[in-house]
């Protein structure tokens, strides 16, 4: 543990370090960057994806990952826009949609802790079957005549300042979230559960119900965030947030997350979400389409497991060099 | 030890697994029977050879890729990238047709495969080498040779039509072979091809190994990483000519082509009975499989149930087939065990 710190610490510091790089750049790119409109558009952008992140980075420790959180997200979204159109009760829409997470990352968790199937391949599953049950919700209609309560707060900032509310929500669930998992007895059981599962198990920890919470709030907390989502957009239509799974999966793991579960920060995670939210707007700004900034997000995403690999490759190759010219002997 | 005992007990646990992965591929017909029969009944037309004809050219395209998936499958990995690969090649392949008229079908025909190829060997080359797990690999890959496909739209034209390509290249989509559309000749072929190679090579062997048991085959030699990287480069190589024939069959082609084709594919190969952990299935399956989601597809039109339900029932076909594959496996596993304690 205490050889992995060091490299845990020199990756924030990056990440640092790129955030710095990433706002002198936004700033080159565009007079806009800096300013607060641009802040609040900035950050407003990113929040459904970062609050999803901050689930995302526990099951991802714990060595599983969940691809179906944008199609929950979606299906929320469909869920409250059908019933706020049907019933014309705010609170009782939003209140099934959070619902409709609960039940859909409940099947997510059982699925994969029950019976034992592989997370990936069963997300790719539920991924399809919400996002499908979104379609089959509201065809190819959009719900948009929201209350402006609502909007206002979708679309709207902290009085005062240039903050939107998802961001208070955000900061909430950050420091409950990092409480949990830095500072707990259940975190360091989350770890211990992505380095060795049997270890962990044997020591005590119920393996089964600590995931299938974690999918159960990873379900929670995406449709939170498509209630967030459909509240900025004003809009709720089957396709909200298609796609938007690379970002959170990207963004867990630009921020030193490992894969393969066991190790990552979420200090890191919350460096990689403004770095990323920074990239995105910095593109939008200078006018490129959507498709092409998840271009960009896709090769981050794959130099962000890339970059360490290469990195440790030379390290070891270095290591081995200094070793073997240390020992003249060995020839 | 009776030597004698053991060897027969052997025998007949070897006897039991074929007796079982035969079983998943009878299972497979016995599905699409019941579908055939149950949509049957209620609209006879579905069970005419023109509708048949019809499943097969709809899903021979999917058919070539799943092939490719599959033998990706099998070492323990995924290619999520297969609808972005076969979007830029179907893409570039139309838009060379459009620009170079004059030019030989074939040589179209070879720049699609080779571009395809080129793509396969990328994601090869970031998963065995680079050592980037394949879903984050083919994730960032997915996204990437996608923006491409926009980045290259965006430089040259927006779409490729019908009228703008030789009606040679288009023919390749509608011409027939005593009878059969091409189409459907060309995926079967190359399931026949792919299929007796991975079943009865060397190359094929050492690919279940390798899924099976990446650890072992290391230790008895298999160089893993070449397989795995042969396995992507096969996959794109597929996937290039599954575009060019994509372009074909399609005719109208802008930068959107294929987008969600993963979906669709990695239904087929999980339906069709090919293990996501690797090291078991056959293409005859993932074939099986594409067949039994195009039927179904068919059938949702034929009983004019709304489209909207096809993603539905493709994430629910993928869960269930997972799902019953996981009790198959226990089953298997419990009935050798015991059968272990007996002997």
């Amino acid at each position: 543990m205490k050889r992995l710190r060091p490299l845990l610490i020199s990756w924030e510091a990056l990440l640092v370090v790129l955030l710095l790089i990433s706002i002198v750049i936004g700033s080159a790119l565009s007079p806009y960057f800096l300013s607060g409109f641009n802040f609040d558009e900035l950050t407003s952008n990113i929040m459904e994806i970062a609050i999803m992140a901050l689930p995302m980075t526990l099951i991802i420790i714990v060595g599983e990952i969940d691809l179906s959180v944008a199609s929950v997200l979606g299906l929320a979204s469909v869920v409250l826009g059908y019933l706020w159109e049907g019933q014309h009760i705010l609170w009782l829409a939003i209140g099934v949609a959070l619902l409709v997470g609960l039940v859909a990352g409940f099947l997510n968790g059982v699925l994969v802790t029950k019976l034992a199937l592989p997370s990936l391949v069963i997300t790719i599953g539920t991924l399809a079957l919400y996002r499908g049950l979104a379609y089959v919700v509201l065809g190819d209609q959009a719900v948009s005549d929201f209350p402006s309560s609502f909007t206002t707060f979708g679309f709207g900032t902290i009085p005062g300042t240039e903050i939107p509310w998802s961001a208070l929500i955000f900061a909430i669930l950050v420091v409950i979230f990092v409480v949990v998992l830095h500072f707990s007895r259940l975190g360091r059981q989350l770890y211990a559960m992505g380095n060795n599962k049997e270890a962990a198990r044997f020591s005590g920890i119920n393996v089964s119900l600590v995931k299938l919470i974690l999918f159960i709030l990873s379900g929670v907390i995406a449709a939170l965030a498509g209630v967030i989502f459909t509240a900025r957009l004003s809009s709720a239509r089957p396709d909200n947030a298609l796609g938007f799974e690379l970002t959170v999966v990207t963004v867990v793991l630009l921020g030193g997350v490992n894969i393969f579960g066991g190790r990552g920060s979420l200090l890191g995670v919350v460096l990689a979400i403004f770095i990323v939210a920074i990239l995105q707007n910095a593109l939008s700004l200078v006018n490129i389409s959507g498709d092409i900034q998840s271009l960009a997000i896709g090769l981050l995403l794959i130099l962000s497991v890339l970059g360490p690999n290469i990195a440790r490759r030379i390290q070891v190759a270095i290591t081995r060099r200094r070793l073997v010219a240390g020992n003249p002997q060995r020839t | 030890m009776d030597h004698a005992r053991t060897d027969s007990s052997q025998l007949n646990q070897a006897r039991l697994l074929g007796i079982v992965s035969r079983v998943r591929e009878l299972g497979l017909l016995v599905v699409l029977l019941l579908i055939i029969v149950l949509v049957g009944i209620q609209v006879p037309r579905f069970l005419s050879i023109d509708n048949f004809e019809q499943i097969l050219l709809s899903i021979a395209i999917l058919a070539i890729v799943a092939v490719g998936e599959t033998l990706v499958v099998l070492t323990r990995n995924v290619d999520l990238s297969v609808g972005s690969m076969v979007g830029v090649t179907a893409f570039v392949t139309a838009y060379f047709f459009k620009e170079l008229p004059g030019i030989n079908l074939l040589l179209g025909i070879l720049l699609g495969c080779a571009l395809g190829l080129i793509l396969g060997i990328v994601n090869g080359l970031i998963v065995s080498y680079g050592r980037v797990p394949a879903i984050v690999a083919t994730l960032g890959t997915l996204y990437v040779y996608r923006g491409l496909v926009f980045i290259t739209a965006a430089n040259t034209t927006s779409q490729v039509n019908a009228f703008d390509v030789p009606t040679s290249y288009l023919a390749l989509a509608t011409t027939q072979i005593l009878g059969i559309p091409a189409l459907i000749l060309i995926a079967a072929v190359i399931a026949v091809i792919v299929g007796y190679f991975l079943h009865a090579s060397h190359f094929g062997r050492q690919l279940y190994a390798v899924g099976s048991n990446p650890e072992a085959a290391t230790v008895i030699g298999i160089r893993r990483d070449r397989l795995v990287f042969a396995a992507f480069s096969a996959s794109g190589l597929l996937c290039g000519l599954a575009g060019v024939l994509w372009g074909a069959r399609y005719a109208t082609v802008d930068a959107t082509n294929a987008t969600g084709l993963e979906l669709q594919v990695i239904a087929a190969v999980v339906v069709g009975g090919v293990n996501i952990f690797g090291g078991s299935g056959t293409i005859l399956g993932a074939v099986l499989g594409a067949i039994v989601l195009g039927t179904l597809q068919n059938a949702l039109n034929i009983l004019n149930i709304s489209q909207f339900w096809l993603q539905a029932i493709y994430g629910a076909a993928i869960i269930l087939a997972v799902v019953l594959d996981a009790f198959i496996t226990r089953w298997l596993q419990r009935t050798l065990a015991s059968r272990r304690k007996k002997a």
